[in-house]
């Protein structure tokens, strides 16, 4: 590198890395909604998975993120897990403070072989399955997703709870610029998994550095074997050192043999410790001499070993093939699973997906449940799912008619989703989208049952679809016309009835076209008249 | 009595009343004055200009907005903001209204006015498309948050036969004064929706209202004892069908009118006539009718007609 001080690229790579995950956290904790899309867009643009299924999904140029992430790490390793993976650099977070109360002796990290096994196991699953049509390893390991989730489901709901306190003090002395936001409860079912993510992230950072992107994380390991090519690498020059091994000390990858005078640049994040410390300036970042040097081998690898384990072989066979069984329930129906039957009053056939998912299957095959959505969503009616749309759609979020309904005039979850589960509508094509039908349960409608006045579902519906007519004496009942209806869950939000709701909306496996409300003419009392009292 | 004890009795008399007013309760006084301007007209119907100006002509028949509002007092209005709509489809009281309001009662020295409305569509959205967020901010008013229960307070409602209890949002509770300014439509579960119906948004839980007899509801809640002092009626854009959101712009009709009144019965049965509808056919405003809230018949009433 010419245009710097090596030593300096470390400050460089924290600078901007506190910059993206700053970012990036704000993008998901923006309770108030103040970032405009374009912003959020920009931000979580070079997410690679996301970047990757967006570009698959549209098939547009505009969707370049995973290849200037694949371009930078031909070029200079995995910068991408050092500066713009918000899980990568959660970890540096917690082992920098973990090092503040380590004992001395415990600060240090030191060189450890590959587990090479193991994570090119899980990246071969998740890239069969995936490739089999089951989005389930990539929506469980992708590591934005990962940090999404951390943020919706553990950092919002505290920093709501901060903002509602505050919002209750200042209401004593009449400031009321400071609002509070409803909390909404989360099922424990789903919080299951990001728990205990956190744990198996924490405890590994916390003992072994950035561990968890060398053996668990499947984008970890695809930009390592490609950095096996990179331009610039890390290298040791043996010569010149001095065998203290202070670069193996604070590197958070572990992949500094220094004894050896190697580097395993697949496991490096490109977190530029080694130069910094490095006293007798044998630790290099420069380019490769010549093709031939591409081709060295790897320092270290399983094809070392003399015999192969078998049982280990056999562990990863066996996985391999209960991960397909999975991947193949999922596909052995084109439509997802439906909604227990017997368990919710509402006789739902199958849960509703957001507009612009164009059908269920589009949508689960799609989505690695990042929340991103669910965050801006400023209805609250995207809630994540559990097991509505089956195993493979864990957490991916589904319209929840019972916390909110869909806003007729609003197309930002379609603006913002990284991956194009949700496709871009605009508010035209939103509006014309039916997302499911509304189903009228005579029997527990008030209007029938009380003989009274009601009328909430009609009130809310944007298309009125929903409708009243004539019924007994004076009264008016609903009826549906699901020609019109877009599904959007307003009649089933609005509706009073307790326990369960005389109007539902039941979702559509493929959404249809709804067709536009006929404008007719008004007739109208003439202005020009005079008072009628 | 002679000319100069007439003058020395009324100096003292005037200074007599002055440090009433300065020790005493100002606003007790001025609650009698009120009355009385008050009295003059049971119902100001205007027609044929801007909501703003037909409300400036409008309020000058009550005296001027000081009849209402003194200087130093908090003022609540409470447009209809339930719809994430434009200011042209009308399911939201109209922003230019509102303005002149609030301007009017800053003009007569409130110390504050807030407007707020417990929104049926995203509230945030709904503040900022119906115009009115933007309307209150040029005219200094403040727009409060009506989102989360934590700012509703249960009440009770002594003579309210199914709506016992509800809880109401704060401002209510605690302003000096309460200007409801709610805008004429067409209401697919009341028939229309004017003054009444227009305080399901000051309170918190309007399922309850909708599953227990909501026209019993409304009336009910029509006797609770914070009643608005004043009721503007904006009838400049109104939702002729397919209320109360509307489906598009051909719902709507620009009729160009505006009722002031006291008396939310009265303000509302001037409004459902304008509407072109009798209101003994307004389930709602019979029983509020016959509960004492006011009256539907607005014969022998003093009205005072205007066309600008």
């Amino acid at each position: 590198m010419i245009f710097m001080k090596l030593s300096s690229l470390k400050r460089l790579r924290v600078i901007v890395s506190v910059i993206f995950l700053s970012l990036t956290s704000f993008v998901f904790l923006d309770y108030r909604n103040l970032l405009p899309e374009d912003w959020i867009n920009g931000i979580v643009y070079l997410q690679f998975i996301p970047s990757l299924l967006k570009f698959i999904n549209l098939f547009s140029l505009s969707v370049l993120g995973f290849i200037i992430i694949l371009v930078f790490t031909m070029l200079f390793g995995r910068v991408y897990c050092s500066t713009i993976c918000p899980l990568g650099i959660l970890q540096d977070v917690f082992s920098f403070f973990a090092r503040k109360f380590k004992k001395r002796k415990k600060r240090f990290y030191r060189y450890l072989k590959p587990g090479n096994i193991l994570r090119y196991t899980l990246l071969g699953i998740t890239t069969v399955l995936f490739l089999f049509g089951s989005i389930l390893l990539l929506n469980l390991l992708d590591p934005y997703s990962n940090y999404g989730r951390f943020m919706t489901y553990f950092v919002k709901p505290v920093v709501v709870a901060l903002n509602n306190g505050l919002s209750t003090i200042l209401e004593k002395f009449d400031i009321y610029t400071v609002f509070p936001v409803k909390l909404i409860k989360i099922q424990f079912e789903i919080l299951l998994f990001p728990i205990l993510m956190l744990i198996l992230v924490l405890w590994l950072s916390l003992t072994n550095g950035r561990l968890f992107c060398n053996t668990v994380c499947p984008v970890g390991t695809l930009l390592g074997l490609l950095s096996r090519f990179s331009l610039y690498k890390i290298r040791i020059e043996k010569s010149a050192c001095t065998d203290c091994g202070l670069c193996a000390r604070v590197c958070k990858s572990s992949c500094m043999d220094y004894k050896e005078g190697k580097v395993d640049f697949t496991r490096c994040v490109a977190c530029y410790n080694c130069l910094t410390v490095c006293t007798s300036d044998s630790v290099k970042y420069s380019r490769q001499k010549g093709i031939l040097s591409i081709r060295q081998p790897e320092p270290v690898s399983v094809q070392h070993k003399a015999t192969p384990d078998l049982n280990k072989r056999k562990f990863i066979a066996g996985s391999v093939a209960w991960l397909l069984g999975i991947a193949g329930i999922s596909m052995a129906k084109e439509i997802p699973v439906n909604e227990k039957p017997t368990e919710i009053p509402e006789k739902k056939e199958f849960p509703v997906s957001p507009p612009g998912t164009v059908s269920i299957k589009n949508f689960t095959d799609n989505c690695t449940a990042c929340t991103l959505c669910i965050s801006v969503c400023p209805t609250d009616v995207l809630q994540p799912s559990f097991l509505q749309y089956g195993i493979s759609g864990i957490m991916q979020p589904h319209m929840d008619y019972h916390s909110g309904f869909c806003n007729y005039d609003c197309v930002i979850c379609s603006q913002v989703c990284p991956t194009g589960a949700i496709l871009p509508v605009t508010l035209e094509n939103k509006q014309l989208i039916q997302l499911g039908k509304s189903i009228f349960v005579k029997d527990n409608c008030i209007v029938h049952t009380d003989k009274t006045d009601c009328g909430a579902c009609s009130e809310v519906c944007p298309t009125k679809a929903v409708y009243m007519v004539p019924y007994e004496g004076d009264l008016f009942i609903p009826e549906v016309n699901n020609d019109i209806c877009v599904g959007c869950g307003a009649c089933e939000y609005a509706c009073p009835t307790i326990p369960y709701k005389a109007i539902y909306v039941d979702g559509n496996a493929v959404h249809l076209a709804a067709e536009k409300p006929e404008e007719e003419e008004l007739k109208a009392p003439s202005t020009e008249e005079d008072f009628p009292f | 009595m002679k000319r100069r004890d007439f003058f020395t009795k009324s100096v003292e008399a005037g200074i007599a009343a002055g440090i009433v007013f300065k020790l005493g309760n100002n606003n007790k006084l001025w609650a009698k004055t009120q009355v009385t301007i008050q009295d003059q007209y049971d119902l100001v119907a205007i027609k044929g200009g801007d909501p703003g100006a037909m409300f400036d002509r409008g309020i000058v028949e009550f005296g001027g907005i000081k009849t209402f509002v003194k200087p130093n007092q908090t003022v609540v209005v409470k447009p209809n903001i339930g719809w994430d709509t434009t200011p042209e489809r009308a399911a939201d009281t109209n922003p230019g209204l509102i303005k002149r309001i609030v301007e009017h009662c800053l003009q007569a020295g409130a110390k504050e006015v807030y407007v707020f409305d417990n929104t049926i569509n995203n509230w945030s959205r709904s503040y900022k498309n119906s115009g009115i967020e933007k309307a209150v901010k040029d005219a200094r008013g403040k727009l409060v948050p009506a989102n989360t229960e934590n700012y509703f307070q249960e009440v009770t409602i002594p003579k309210g036969k199914r709506l016992k209890t509800t809880k109401v949002h704060e401002l209510i509770l605690e302003a000096d004064v309460f200007i409801n300014v709610p805008v004429l439509k067409s209401h697919s579960s009341t028939r229309v929706s004017i003054a009444l119906k227009n305080l399901m948004g000051i309170v918190w839980d309007r399922r309850y209202w909708h599953r227990n007899d909501l026209n019993q509801c409304i009336a009910d809640f029509g006797t609770f004892h914070r009643k608005p002092d004043l009721n503007v009626v904006d009838a400049y854009n109104v939702i002729m069908r397919n209320g109360p959101r509307g489906v598009s712009k051909s719902d709507v009709t620009n009729m160009k009118a505006q009722i002031l009144s006291t008396n939310m019965v009265i303000a509302d049965a001037a409004a459902t006539k304008m509407f072109g509808k009798d209101p003994d056919t307004i389930a709602y405003l019979r029983i509020a009718d016959e509960m004492g809230v006011g009256t539907r018949n607005l014969e022998g009433l003093s009205i005072k007609r205007i066309k600008i």
